[in-house]
């Protein structure tokens, strides 16, 4: 046994815990200035940029927090409940 | 060329850290261990020191810092006291969780409410049951050695964990006394570089202390005892083997003083040992066959040692700089467990002294003695927990 547990990171290892959400982002792409400080904030490293800086959320993994909401400083991003 | 200092158990601390190669401090000050930390930030500032020193917002910060640079694979010194120390309760079983040893001086002092800044055990034996080793020192020379050993006991492949070397406020922390600080050479050849047990590593990522399910949780703990009783047959021959190098021996576990024959044992930790062995001399003069015992090493706590000096002893005395409200001191608590299935073992009085920095001098210990050889005249113990000049 290693002496404390130790895990090498692989994609998934939890299930997709983006089952867990209970609110949606969704990013208005008109709106986004392709600042990426949603990819700096996503705690669960959920978003990712493509070549122009556009951020896309990855919703198998996105547990809905909100940070990204929070944080993207011209308001591109809104929370959805998930039935909506 | 060991040097001959003449300064505080602060500074000590300062000087020990230092020696033993710390790469990384990260502190908090706090009365009244504020002067260890000063130290090495002036070890730091002149480069004699080669380690980097982070200044963080609160104890807890200080402690999750030193876990993280022990985690990165470097050799970690931290100081705290009393509201200090109890702030970092929750980071403390991280630190010994994940198999870290840390070394952290805790300079003892009481805790508030009413605010008291003078020396008890109540802060450090608060933390007794996260899984650190805990020191406790009795002169100034012994908080430098102890520094060093530390280190050496805390990251050996059979142990890692981490520890804590306690002194007592004041008694200790601002008293000048003479300390011989050996040549770095020497420390370093007995204090080899930290060689970590798991480490971060940018290039092979991994993720620590996951969630473990209650599969597997137990034997992670059970690791943490096997540990501790691995520490406790290590640090005795760490003892041993510093004596040959540098001169200077503890007992290990226990400073045993005149016990061999001693009718009545009086266990202390911390300055009261050396109270208690001009007591031992005094009573002896009287006639008196006792002896001291001063609990060196409360976690892992020495069992077997103190089962042994039960064996010829009828009376045990616990003078505890410390109260368990609603039981007794811990120290009487856990001598009498640890004799508590030996046939005729010998009887056991609690005795409460020096709360909040209140004297406890050989005058003192006399007197409990004195109360203690009564009980075991008659052959009971009057009061299982007794305040010492308690004023009524």
């Amino acid at each position: 046994m290693p002496l404390t547990p130790l895990s090498i990171p692989t994609v998934g290892s939890m299930g997709k815990t983006g089952s867990w959400r209970t609110f949606r982002p969704k990013i208005d792409h008109s709106k986004c200035t392709r600042c990426a400080l949603c990819w700096i904030y996503c705690p669960d490293a959920a978003i990712s940029r493509q070549d122009d800086d556009t951020p896309v959320i990855d919703y198998d993994y996105c547990k809905g927090c909100g940070i990204c909401a929070n944080e993207c400083p011209v308001k591109a991003i809104t929370m959805y409940r998930e039935e909506e | 060329m060991a040097q001959m200092l003449i300064d505080t158990a602060n500074h000590i601390a300062g000087y020990a850290a230092k020696a033993a190669r710390v790469k990384v401090v990260a502190a908090y000050p706090i009365t009244p261990q504020t002067t260890v930390v000063e130290k090495i930030a002036e070890f730091v500032e002149s480069g004699e020191m080669d380690a980097e020193y982070i200044r963080v917002e609160s104890e807890h910060s200080a402690m999750v810092a030193c876990i993280a640079a022990a985690a990165a694979g470097v050799r970690t010194f931290t100081a705290t006291s009393a509201h200090g120390l109890a702030l970092m309760h929750e980071a403390l079983h991280w630190a010994s969780g994940s198999r870290l040893p840390v070394v952290m001086a805790v300079v003892n002092r009481a805790m508030g409410a009413p605010w008291n800044i003078w020396p008890d055990f109540s802060d450090s034996l608060s933390q007794r049951d996260t899984g650190w080793i805990q020191f406790y020192c009795a002169d100034n020379q012994e908080v430098f050695d102890t520094i060093i050993q530390a280190y050496r006991i805390c990251e050996d492949e059979h142990v890692f964990l981490p520890a804590m070397v306690c002194l007592e406020g004041f008694i200790l922390s601002h008293t000048y006394m003479p300390v011989k600080i050996p040549d770095q050479s020497e420390i370093d050849a007995f204090l080899p570089p930290y060689k970590s047990g798991w480490t971060l590593d940018v290039n092979n990522p991994i993720s620590h202390a996951n969630l473990v399910s209650p599969e597997w949780y137990m034997e992670f703990r059970y690791m943490i005892q096997e540990a501790m009783e691995n520490a406790k047959m290590l640090i005795p021959k760490i003892d041993e083997e510093y004596a040959k190098r540098f001169g200077f021996q503890y007992g290990g576990l226990v400073e045993k003083y005149m016990c061999e024959d001693a009718d009545l044992i009086l266990f202390t930790m911390g300055t009261m040992g050396s109270e208690a062995k001009i007591a031992v001399d005094n009573l002896r003069k009287e006639g008196h066959k006792i002896g001291a015992a001063r609990i060196r090493v409360y976690r892992p706590f020495p069992i077997e040692e103190v089962i042994n000096l039960s064996r010829q002893a009828q009376m045990l005395v616990t003078i505890d700089r410390h109260i368990s409200f609603g039981m007794e001191g811990f120290l009487a608590t856990e001598i009498k467990a640890s004799i508590l299935n030996q046939k005729d073992r010998p009887m056991v009085a609690g005795f409460i002294a020096g709360l909040g920095g209140r004297d406890v001098t050989y005058k003192t210990i006399e007197k409990i003695a004195k109360k203690a050889l009564k009980y075991m005249r008659s052959g009971r113990v009057e009061k299982e927990t007794e305040w010492v000049d308690l004023r009524e």
